[in-house]
């Protein structure tokens, strides 16, 4: 006999569910679904984008203007954009699964509501609207102005409190205020370092470390009322390193997110691994699924690439959580194909050959941003016809169609909430 | 090329991936505890273009990589990003000269055999401050780190008088050299669950897979090895039998590392490859298929759980998890942390030791935190770091399975590994 298939039943795992993608979509399915009492494996080809986010919640940020009120910009903004996924999540979905999402990330202590987008600071001194923040970050609306402190640290690369302050002195949150911003500078903790914002948060954690820290941080402070500093205080023990800095200063302090790697977002990705692990769920990462196998309209496996031998896990339902084009969840060929390269699901919202593939705004709105995955009301994928490609194969995250994340500032809320309502569906059918 | 295996070339080529994205250096064990590892982005992909129109390694940071290959399998774009780092290390170890030390490390079997005889001295040897203290100085064996007790009888001569039972379905039991002469009862285990489960063992002679020679940057001889144990394990009427591994790095030494790193090209090799299974791995499969024997009784044990690196590494999930999962009783604390740290000989070093254990800090604490009645892990020279830095009692997971199948109290594990 072959051995290859002598052998073929030992490469052969089991799950409820397999989820594909190790990213906020894919880990939040995995976490309601084992919470919910199946088995779920999460299948992934390396970490998800988590620690490449700042770490916090955009719900929606820009419908095209502004938004100062996400719940009350919702119903006109789907009104707008019928294809978008928040048009299937609706206001409900939307408050259910943020509600979920808080609770579940309970110790980052996540604030915000969805009637009021806070207004943060970007680490080149720009605003940036988000709705839920970690605590960390609670501090730092500035949608109605006022005197702020900006902290940095010598030699800390990509953040300049000087540029910061400069350009924050420019900036009107809302008709009638400003803020008034000054910038401070504290030595680097320690032997000189390299210059990282992952070392230094590692190095905050340290008592003695931070402590001189603490003693240049008084010497800098002014009237502000509040300090903004970078993101970096610490990793695995934020907590206390956040609360000893405000202890210090005697006024809040908030984070400001960084350039990747992002510590806010790392922050998250433990977090959501760990409540995963303890819900019963199983990471297997560094293993790119290849494919899946199907008979009478229903995914059966998972095949997954291996060496040296491909593994097949045996599935009742399948969620594909793979992201968007930055994620590899979407591939655009030179060409100007789109194709979805894990499953080959067909793609919609592609535009038609001949389209322009440069815009002359290159931050104009072009439709390739809107290409992805249709979906039917219990989140599977259909074909250009409108039919389901498979009975039990479910998607979430950004590959979905008719969205823009990066201009719409939605990212989180469109993954949060398809995760969580793709995982509903099934756990709906499961009974 | 076989669908699922990366061709030499592929491993080089696959730097041009890189985004530079840094999830590499958010997940990198070594990297966050000391700056004398600039991070596997820096040292790899980005390095390794310098490196490429050079032919030399700019500078020797890259023999602070531990080898553990995080990196590679957190990277969603696919750069193989511990293979680039450990070919540039070996190029690195070549200008440099390889060390008294890192020859005898490279070598278990040496030291198994050289040790075996006069165990009781070796091991006596092993607990004196000031003959480690001397070690240290003459060697560079870190006085603390740990080293294993060598066992008077190897497992070779203990299963060399057994009566394997006759059976249809045979396996080939790959022990590895820790198994022979230092932790013979893992083997005494592993054969016994699966003749519990209806298998006959063959345990063909074999030697050392090559790993310890690889990672200190011995190519040729790692080469040689591997392509021994290929032929080793793959004795005449034996075709297309499963090959079980019970230690996870030689397991993964024999499944991808001898291509992807050493770039050996032996079809012999490939087919030992194809048919190599870690054990839970194989155990897993069993269960799913209505083949493994469930006839437990309970286990009263809280364990705290970790699947090390080279386990990870192989891409089969956390199989022990599994099967574990069955025994009534059993109360399994997964651990998610990245590495204890000792990634083979790394920990062992003088000017390591203090990074490895910096390295496994966070494992150990929520090893503490967790208070489990055991610790459990696949990897051998894991559990030595393990037990030594938690003072816990630390097992391979089998010896759990093992007591559910009813067998006697595991055997001296709890003896635990050597040092000051």
């Amino acid at each position: 006999m072959d051995p290859s298939a002598r052998m073929a039943g030992n490469d052969r795992a089991a799950a409820d569910v397999v989820v594909i993608g190790a990213g906020t979509a894919g880990l939040v399915a995995a976490i309601r679904l084992s919470q919910g009492g199946l088995r779920v494996r999460v299948v992934a080809a390396g970490h998800g984008c988590l620690v490449l986010a700042p770490g916090v919640i955009d719900v929606l940020g820009y419908a095209p203007e502004r938004v100062a009120d996400p719940a009350r910009a919702l119903a006109p903004f789907v009104a707008a954009h019928p294809d978008h996924p928040y048009a299937r999540v609706g206001p409900d979905g939307l408050d259910r699964a943020l509600a979920w999402f808080r609770e579940t990330v309970a110790p980052l202590g996540y604030v915000g509501a969805l009637r009021h987008n806070r207004l943060l600071l970007t680490a080149l001194g720009g605003l940036r609207p988000s709705c839920l923040v970690p605590q960390t970050m609670a501090a730092g609306d500035l949608s109605q102005g006022g005197p702020v402190l900006v902290v940095g640290f010598h030699g800390l690369r990509d953040f300049s409190p000087a540029l910061v302050a400069a350009n924050l002195c420019a900036v009107v949150p809302a008709p009638g205020t400003g803020v008034a911003a000054r910038a401070a500078t504290l030595e680097w903790p320690g032997p000189s370092g390299d210059g990282r914002p992952l070392t230094l948060a590692r190095r905050l954690e340290d008592r003695s470390l931070r402590a001189a820290v603490g003693r240049d941080l008084r010497t800098v402070l002014g009237d502000e009322p509040r300090v903004g500093m970078p993101a970096v205080l610490g990793v695995d023990r934020w907590q206390e390193v956040w609360e000893e800095m405000q202890l210090v200063a005697g006024r809040p302090i908030f984070e400001i997110p960084l350039v990747p790697p992002s510590i806010p977002g790392l922050r998250l990705f433990d977090l959501l691994r760990r409540v995963l692990r303890a819900a019963g769920g199983r990471l297997q990462v560094g293993a790119p699924v290849t494919g899946v196998r199907h008979r009478n309209g229903r995914v059966e496996a998972v095949t997954v690439a291996r060496t040296p031998r491909e593994q097949v896990i045996d599935t009742r339902w399948v969620v594909l959580a793979t992201g968007g084009v930055g994620g590899g969840g979407l591939q655009v060929d030179p060409d100007g194909t789109v194709r979805e390269p894990t499953l080959g699901l067909p793609v919609h919202g592609v535009p038609v050959p001949g389209h322009p593939r440069v815009l002359p705004d290159p931050f104009a709105s072009h439709p390739l941003d809107r290409a992805g995955l249709a979906v039917d009301e219990a989140w599977r994928p259909v074909d250009r016809s409108g039919r389901v490609v498979a009975l039990n194969l479910h998607a979430a995250g950004a590959a979905l169609t008719g969205c823009e994340p990066w201009r719409e500032k939605s990212g989180e809320g469109i993954s949060i909430a398809t995760g969580y309502l793709a995982a509903s569906a099934i756990l709906e059918e499961a009974g | 090329m076989t669908p699922g295996r990366l061709a030499l070339t592929a491993v080089g080529d696959s730097l041009d991936r890189c985004i530079k994205c840094t999830v590499c250096e958010s997940a990198c064990p070594v990297a966050a505890v000391t700056s004398l590892f600039p991070g596997p982005k820096t040292v790899g992909p980005q390095a390794e273009r310098f490196r490429q129109s050079q032919g030399s390694s700019p500078d020797r940071s890259v023999d602070y990589c531990s080898g553990c290959g995080v990196c590679t399998r957190v990277c969603p774009h696919g750069v193989r990003i511990a293979e680039i780092n450990a070919r540039a290390r070996a190029r690195w170890r070549g200008r440099t000269g390889v060390s008294l030390r890192d020859h005898l490390l490279a070598r278990p079997v040496l030291t198994g055999r050289l040790g075996r005889p006069v165990a009781p001295v070796f091991n006596w040897a092993l607990g004196q401050r000031p003959l480690r203290v001397a070690a240290e100085r003459l060697l560079g064996v870190h006085r603390a780190a740990p080293l294993p007790r060598v066992v008077g009888r190897t497992f070779r001569y203990r299963v060399s008088r057994r009566r394997p039972p006759r059976s249809p379905d045979r396996v080939v039991y790959f022990h590895g050299c820790s198994v022979d002469y230092f932790e013979p009862w893992v083997g005494q285990m592993t054969v016994a669950i699966l003749e519990h489960n209806g298998f006959a063992v063959d345990i063909p002679r074999q030697g050392c897979c090559g790993l310890p020679l690889q990672s200190t940057g011995l190519f040729e001889p790692a080469r040689r090895s591997v392509r021994r144990l290929a032929r080793s394990l793959s004795p005449a009427g034996t075709d297309g039998l499963p090959i079980i591994a019970s230690s996870t790095s030689c397991g993964l030494m024999v499944k991808r590392e001898a291509e992807e790193i050493l770039g050996v090209e032996d079809a012999r090799l490939r087919d030992v490859s194809r048919r190599t299974y870690d054990l839970f791995e194989f155990l897993a499969g069993l269960h799913r298929a209505g083949r493994l024997r469930t006839d437990f009784t309970p286990v009263p044990l809280t364990v705290a759980y970790y699947a090390p690196c080279q386990q990870r590494g192989q891409g089969i999930g956390e199989p022990a998890m599994d099967v574990l999962g069955l025994v009534p009783g059993l109360r399994i604390l997964e651990l998610d942390r990245s590495c204890c740290g000792i990634a083979g000989t790394y920990g062992l070093k003088r000017e390591k030791y203090a990074i490895a254990m910096a390295v496994g800090r966070p494992l150990f604490d929520d090893i503490a935190a967790a208070r489990p009645d055991l610790v459990a892990c696949d990897s051998e020279t894991c559990r030595w770091q393990i037990g030594r830095a938690t003072g816990l009692p630390t097992v391979h997971p089998l010896e759990l399975l093992y007591r559910a199948y009813g067998g006697a109290e595991p055997g001296s594990a709890a003896a635990g590994p050597g040092g000051q």
